[in-house]
């Protein structure tokens, strides 16, 4: 975080809050490109909650779809035990993440640098693997939900345009919240302890507290996005959990900007949607893809908000 | 005699075969200046990261007020009351001036594990640190990037900084390195009006400077005190003179 963000970058969340809610009146409301829209959402709000981590903390997870996988698991479990109530379902999601991230978190965040990456990924991998191998789940195949979760017995999530905005809402209570939490007496010791550990220390905050509390916060939200990712596709497979999806959820963090909360959500957006047209492009669309991640590293220092900053 | 604020008894540290410390003893009042001088690889930077946690020595103790901190990690000590200016400038490049400071009286200041209100705005927070940066005299530039501040304001700053945790003992590495010869004249004034509020315990390397603060000095030579007294009384002392004044001149 160099510098306060100009006026043109506060006003990016908002544009893209207000663009998201204008889509489907405007030519993006059959089922295909809402899908496509909750999907960028869903993955925005995980990338949010990564940015907490790589921005605030300066702890940079490869680890972080397994979040994911535990709020959508959380909603297979139910399913399968026959719940499928909202209110029990989503709070279920979120435990489920903020749980798996105290436990993995307690022992991550001892280490730092490339040995934080190597542990979430040793963990992400883990989760992987059990859930590859629940057969009462579906294992490698996954696991077909009868429907979407209900809100009081009513089956308001099934509609498309419901489901939308319930992702908008969530998506941006989730960019309020880790930008109220980066500004907060809390969030300015997470970043003293990024900016400079020692530093930190001598005034005497213990960084470990501070980067767990980060942690399990981020792992709730992505057990939230988790739940959201199983009621978009209502089809769940350890493949939500595999750490590519982890590595395209950095991406997203980094391609966006680590300015803020913001950067993330423009950097999910991005992603999911130029994911989306180049394959439809060219069959072989990822060797287009991979090239044009490479440079987007090399010539967007400050991603793609710090375009802002500039000029 | 009254209780020191600072003590260290004994204290042991070896980097293998090499005696970096070698049995240090000394102590620091409230209202002392107390400098560490000698030459070159005399383990004063050493010494002074045992005191502050980022070293744990092999033997020895070190009490602060009274109470035994040698196994505390960094944090718990600075929580107890001891600030430390590291000799290579330690400040957090990414915050604004004032914000380096808020954080410091922050730290002593009600929990930090609130999330929610912007920490910035906190108007009692920034009065104190504000009031900590006008005795640097750094006040004028409190919203400026900390990366953007000049070599010796970053000094000044990591001064203001130690000040705004209103420590009970202030560890000074060579606090004016580097600093221009009006800039360090100001810091020799600024420091003296300091000792009282404090026990400081100053490594510095500008002799006038050492003389002209210190209540106390004790000279480190091969990790040994080879003497403590008086300014006075370390420039007759002999052995002094033959180990270090007598060579640097000074």
């Amino acid at each position: 975080m160099s510098g306060a963000p100009g006026r043109a970058e506060r006003l990016v969340p908002w544009l893209v809050f207000a663009g998201l809610a204008a889509a489907p009146f405007i030519g993006f409301g059959e089922g295909h490109a809402l899908t496509l829209l909750a999907r960028a959402m869903i993955f925005g709000m995980a990338a949010v909650a990564l940015m907490l981590l790589v921005g605030g903390a300066g702890l940079v997870s490869l680890g972080h779809a397994a979040m994911l996988g535990m709020g959508a698991y959380a909603v297979v479990v139910l399913d399968h035990a026959g719940i499928v109530e909202a209110w029990i379902v989503f709070p279920a999601g979120i435990l489920a993440g903020a749980v798996f991230a105290l436990v993995t978190g307690a022992v991550a965040i001892r280490t730092s640098g490339v040995h934080f990456i190597m542990i979430t990924l040793a963990f992400g991998q883990m989760a992987f693997f059990t859930t590859s191998s629940l057969a009462i789940y579906g294992g490698d195949d996954g696991y077909t939900l009868f429907g979407r979760t209900e809100v009081l017995g009513a089956r308001w999530l099934e509609d498309r345009l419901v489901f939308h905005f319930v992702c908008l809402g969530l998506l941006a209570g989730c960019w309020a919240l880790v930008e109220a939490l980066l500004g907060s007496r809390f969030g300015r010791v997470l970043r003293a302890t990024r900016d400079n550990e020692t530093r930190a220390r001598a005034l005497g905050f213990e960084p470990w507290p501070y980067r767990l509390a980060a942690y399990v916060i981020a792992g709730a939200i992505g057990g939230l996005a988790g739940v959201l990712l199983a009621n978009a596709t209502e089809f769940v497979a350890p493949a939500y959990l595999a750490w590519q999806r982890s590595g395209d959820l950095l991406f997203m963090v980094i391609l966006g900007g680590l300015a803020g909360p913001h950067g993330a959500l423009v950097g999910a957006l991005a992603f999911v949607l130029v994911e989306e047209w180049l394959s439809h492009l060219w069959q072989h669309w990822r060797l287009i893809f991979g090239p044009l991640l490479i440079l987007c590293v090399f010539f967007l220092r400050g991603g793609i908000v710090g375009l802002l900053r500039r000029g | 005699m009254a209780e020191p604020l600072l003590e260290l008894r004994a204290l042991h540290k070896s980097f293998g075969g090499l005696r970096v410390t070698d049995g240090v003893s000394l102590e620091v009042m409230q209202g002392e200046i107390h400098a560490l001088i000698g030459p070159n690889g005399a383990g004063k930077t050493t010494l002074l990261h045992q005191v502050s946690g980022t070293l744990a020595p092999d033997a020895g103790r070190i009490m602060l007020g009274g109470r035994d901190v040698t196994h505390l990690p960094m944090a718990r000590r600075a929580r107890l009351g001891l600030a430390r200016s590291f000799q290579i400038t330690s400040i957090l490049p990414g915050f604004p001036v004032l914000e380096n400071a808020a954080l410091a009286v922050q730290a002593r200041r009600g929990s930090s594990f609130r999330f929610f209100g912007r920490a910035s705005r906190e108007a009692a927070l920034n009065a104190e640190a504000l009031a900590a940066l006008a005795e640097v005299g750094l006040e004028g530039r409190a919203d400026a990037p900390a990366a953007a501040l000049s070599h010796g304001e970053k000094r000044q700053l990591e001064l203001a900084i130690a000040l705004a945790m209103a420590p009970r003992v202030l560890l000074l590495d060579e606090p004016l390195a580097g600093t221009g010869p009006e800039e360090a004249e100001r810091l020799v004034r600024l420091l003296s009006g300091l000792r009282a509020r404090y026990g400081v315990l100053l490594v510095e390397h500008d002799m006038q400077a050492v003389f002209a603060l210190a209540d106390r000095i004790s000279v480190l030579a091969e990790g040994r005190v080879i003497a403590t007294g008086t300014p006075a009384e370390i420039r007759a002392d002999a052995a002094v003179r033959a180990a270090y004044l007598g060579e640097d001149g000074a």
